[in-house]
């Protein structure tokens, strides 16, 4: 009798949970990849772990708080590791519409990763697709920032050069020019010394000591 | 009183001018293109005699004349034959047309430049799709990079008939191309003499730097043994091959055309930097010196960049096959980490025999992955540069840095080849009377920076790639080689190559050999007598002129016929330089005409 009840419990538990089957899911897992010589083996202590975390997630649907381990149901597992499963209700003649699973593992897909050391690529639910973390967007992209200090600094050096160009272009053409008016004027005041006028009163400025020769007037023109 | 000419303050700012000038991108993204069509190794046997016979001999009579006629290439010209100032003329032009279009590429190099300053590099990672479920089509289907370059950069349109708008950020970058330039130029060789200090030698450091890295990264001798055995497996079809090569007459052409461009023969740049030499300064020593640290430095980048092609191509190899083996582990469901690149293909062959309905079904899928044909994608131009490099450096540890170090490089070439090109515009702008007396030569400078800035930013809409490789392959090609053609028979038999000779010798105290005096008046002539008919025999033959348009919805480039005016630009292009020679010989024939039929009443 009771091997009839284990025989038919297991028939029905097998048509529920079948590859293809009705609001079953196939999950793939690449351990090895993921952690290399740190993988750890698949056996049954890790599907019961696998099954505690569909049941917390499906816990978390409203009117589904009261689905426990035993209502999750795996089959077909292969080396890969691979395998199905499926979500029954308290009943345990039906299973959970696939819509309801689906976002049940998708809003708790981190915490199921971790607790398995995997993540997205590694442990995978087939027909469930995860959201890919959108990349970090800064408010003001950093281009813009090194771009502007560049461009600045550009900028400040081309006014310097400019201006430093025009002050001294400006005191070149000062110079001939008052040459010339020393020259001209004979009863003006500032004495001539060397051809270069000699003004300890002048007080343009303060900042042309014209008792020095100027570059252009060292050497003479030809 | 005139104005005493300015100088260099030493020599070596002149020879770093000059090696800053014509090393530039043409030595990384052209020479190791042709090393791997023509034969890896064997390609430097045409290389370096056409370096011996054409490079040296042109690039000092260059330097010759504009040293002995100490004015830009206009003035030059008019020197040595009234009839001949066309010449410098067209100089100007095609140097014109040059700066517009190559400060582009610096834009590029500053957009990547400030980009690399992120993690993860964008141009490693996919966007997003609109519902953040997956990655966006047209970067799955292309690659991350390419991605990157036609979407990002330059936004591209799928032909060169839709216009699109001016995109403002690489217009921004253009901008500031100029102003950099502009900052280097203001103030004549006072301030490029100190610039090519930095721009001649920083490239030589990045590169020894990425030459060192590059030989120790995984998979580096792959490529470096592909440069030198391309498509050859066993040593003796590897000699055979490489003799078959040097028969094949197209690798002579493109060592002749490489030598040629790479040394910027022709634009007056060289004339122009020559022309602020002492007279007594010994420019054979200085064309001798610069053309060969010119071939050493391309054949110096091509180690670097094949070695960065090994590693890509190893990377790519690896991860195709680790693709193979998740899809044939997750189909038929094998044990995770038990398929390995050695057991691959005896594993297939037992899958295919064992399941022969489900492997049929999927086998469509399966890629061949070959280390070869990675290897094979000879890529040239703005493509190497800026796709296979960044996909090599994405994959380097501290990616940030190498990308930082490769487009710093990058730049410092491109600028250092843009003052060379300024430079020929603006000398013979600063020489003339006319304008110099209105105007300081800060504000001319100005003003040429700002006009080639304008009218660049036709390059940066949507279509602009599309106009860049119309100049790029059209503006400077056929108009160079005329025009140094006719400066050689000018030099040689117009002014007179004794009466040169005995002008050189004056000049520097040292007597010419007959080596230069052979390759001028005979063989440089012929030479390039026949690059020019063979180029004009390749357009005819073509036919009518295509290019590379890219392709969004499949994430590749696609061929299309260049519209009708297009055609015309591309005519105009050619036209406007070439024409200048004749147009002005002719001015100068009416204008004498004119004179002597004034002066004939008076007589």
């Amino acid at each position: 009798m009771l091997w009839l009840l284990f025989f038919l419990v297991s028939a029905i538990h097998a048509e529920l949970c079948q590859p293809g089957a009705e609001n079953a899911f196939k999950v793939r897992l690449s351990i090895r990849t993921a952690l290399g010589d740190k993988a750890y083996a698949w056996d049954t202590n890790e599907e019961y772990l696998f099954k505690a975390m569909v049941a917390f997630s499906m816990r978390k649907v409203p009117n589904r708080e009261a689905t426990e381990i035993s209502h999750v149901l795996l089959c077909n597992v292969t080396q890969r590791v691979s395998f199905w499963f499926v979500v029954t209700d308290p009943s345990k003649n039906h299973t959970l519409p696939a819509v309801e699973v689906q976002s049940a593992i998708r809003m708790n897909k981190n915490r199921i990763n971790n607790a398995f050391f995997l993540n997205d690529q590694t442990l995978e639910f087939l027909k469930i697709p995860s959201t890919l973390a959108p990349p970090m967007d800064p408010s003001v992209p950093i281009w813009i920032i090194i771009f502007g200090v560049i461009f600045c600094i550009v900028i400040v050096a081309i006014a310097l050069l400019i201006l430093s160009g025009i002050w001294q272009r400006r005191r070149k053409n000062k110079e001939p020019s008052e040459v010339d008016d020393a020259e001209d004027k004979c009863e003006n005041m500032i004495t001539i010394e060397n051809g270069i006028p000699s003004d300890p009163l002048d007080m343009k400025g303060g900042h042309i000591n014209d008792a020095f020769m100027t570059e252009d007037e060292r050497l003479t023109p030809l | 009183m005139e104005k005493a000419r300015p100088l260099w303050a030493n020599s070596l700012q002149f020879v770093f001018a000059c090696i800053s000038y014509a090393v530039g991108l043409g030595n990384v993204w052209r020479f190791p293109y042709l090393c791997q069509m023509y034969g890896g190794g064997s390609f430097l046997v045409p290389y370096i005699i056409m370096l011996i016979v054409e490079g040296m001999p042109l690039l000092y009579l260059e330097l010759a004349v504009g040293q002995r006629m100490r004015q830009g290439s206009i003035g030059a010209w008019r020197t040595i034959s009234p009839y001949l100032s066309g010449v410098g003329v067209a100089s100007v032009v095609v140097s014109f047309f040059l700066s517009m279009y190559y400060n582009v590429i610096n834009a590029w190099a500053f957009w990547y430049l400030f980009h690399s300053f992120q993690d993860p590099l964008p141009w490693s990672v996919c966007p997003l799709n609109g519902n953040h479920t997956g990655y966006d089509e047209e970067c799955e289907k292309a690659s991350s990079t390419q991605y990157f370059w036609y979407r990002k950069t330059l936004n591209i349109s799928p032909s060169l008939q839709e216009n699109g708008g001016v995109q403002w950020e690489p217009a921004l970058c253009l901008l500031l191309a100029w102003l950099v330039v502009y900052l280097c130029i203001l103030r004549g060789t006072e301030s490029t003499g100190k610039v090519v200090y930095f721009t001649a030698s920083l490239p030589y450091c990045v590169l020894i730097i990425y030459l060192i890295r590059g030989l120790t990264l995984h998979g580096a001798t792959n490529g470096l043994m592909y440069m030198f055995t391309p498509k050859g497996s066993s040593a003796l079809s590897l000699l055979a091959f490489q003799i078959e090569q040097l028969a094949n007459p197209k690798a002579w052409i493109n060592a002749a055309t490489q030598i040629f461009f790479s040394l910027g023969l022709g634009f007056g740049s060289l004339i122009a930097f020559a022309s602020y030499n002492e007279p007594s300064n010994n420019c054979q020593k200085h064309a001798i010196i610069v053309s060969l640290i010119n071939s050493f430095t391309s054949i110096f980048a091509s180690i670097v960049t094949f070695s960065i092609y090994g590693f890509k191509a190893t990377f790519n190899y690896e991860n195709c096959l680790k693709k193979v083996s998740l899809l044939l582990t997750n189909t038929f469901d094998l044990e995770d980490g038990f398929l390995t690149a050695s057991n691959l293909e005896q594993v297939k062959g037992y899958l295919a025999s064992a399941y022969p309905s489900k492997y049929s079904e999927m086998f469509p899928q399966i890629k061949n992955c070959s280390l070869e044909s990675e290897l094979d994608t000879a890529v040239q131009g703005t493509g190497l540069a800026f796709i296979v490099y960044t996909e090599a450096i994405k994959n380097m540890e501290v990616s940030q840095l190498w990308s930082v170090l490769y487009f710093f490089m990058l730049l410092m070439l491109g600028i250092g080849s843009m003052l060379g090109n300024t430079a020929a515009i603006l000398t013979p702008l600063t020489d003339s009377k006319i304008i110099s007396s209105h105007l300081p030569k800060e504000a001319i400078s100005g003003l040429v920076c700002l006009v080639n800035c304008a009218i660049g930013m036709v390059f940066t809409m949507e279509a602009g790639n599309y106009w860049f490789d119309i100049f790029n392959d059209y503006a400077a090609t056929l108009s160079l080689l005329l025009i140094v053609l006719v400066e050689t028979i000018a030099v040689c038999y117009v002014y007179g190559l004794r009466r040169f000779e005995s002008d050189l010798k004056a000049m520097t105290g040292r007597a010419v050999s007959w080596y230069w005096k052979v390759m001028w008046a005979g063989v440089s002539p012929l030479l390039i007598v026949s690059l020019f008919v063979f180029y004009l025999s390749d357009y005819i033959l073509m036919g009518t002129l295509k290019y590379q348009a890219w392709d969004a919805s499949q994430g590749q480039l696609v061929t299309k016929d260049y519209p009708a005016y297009a055609l015309g630009v591309i005519g105009l292009l050619v036209a406007s330089s070439t024409m200048c020679i004749p147009l002005a010989a002719l001015g100068t024939f009416v204008q004498r005409r004119l004179k002597r039929g004034d002066a004939d009443p008076v007589a």
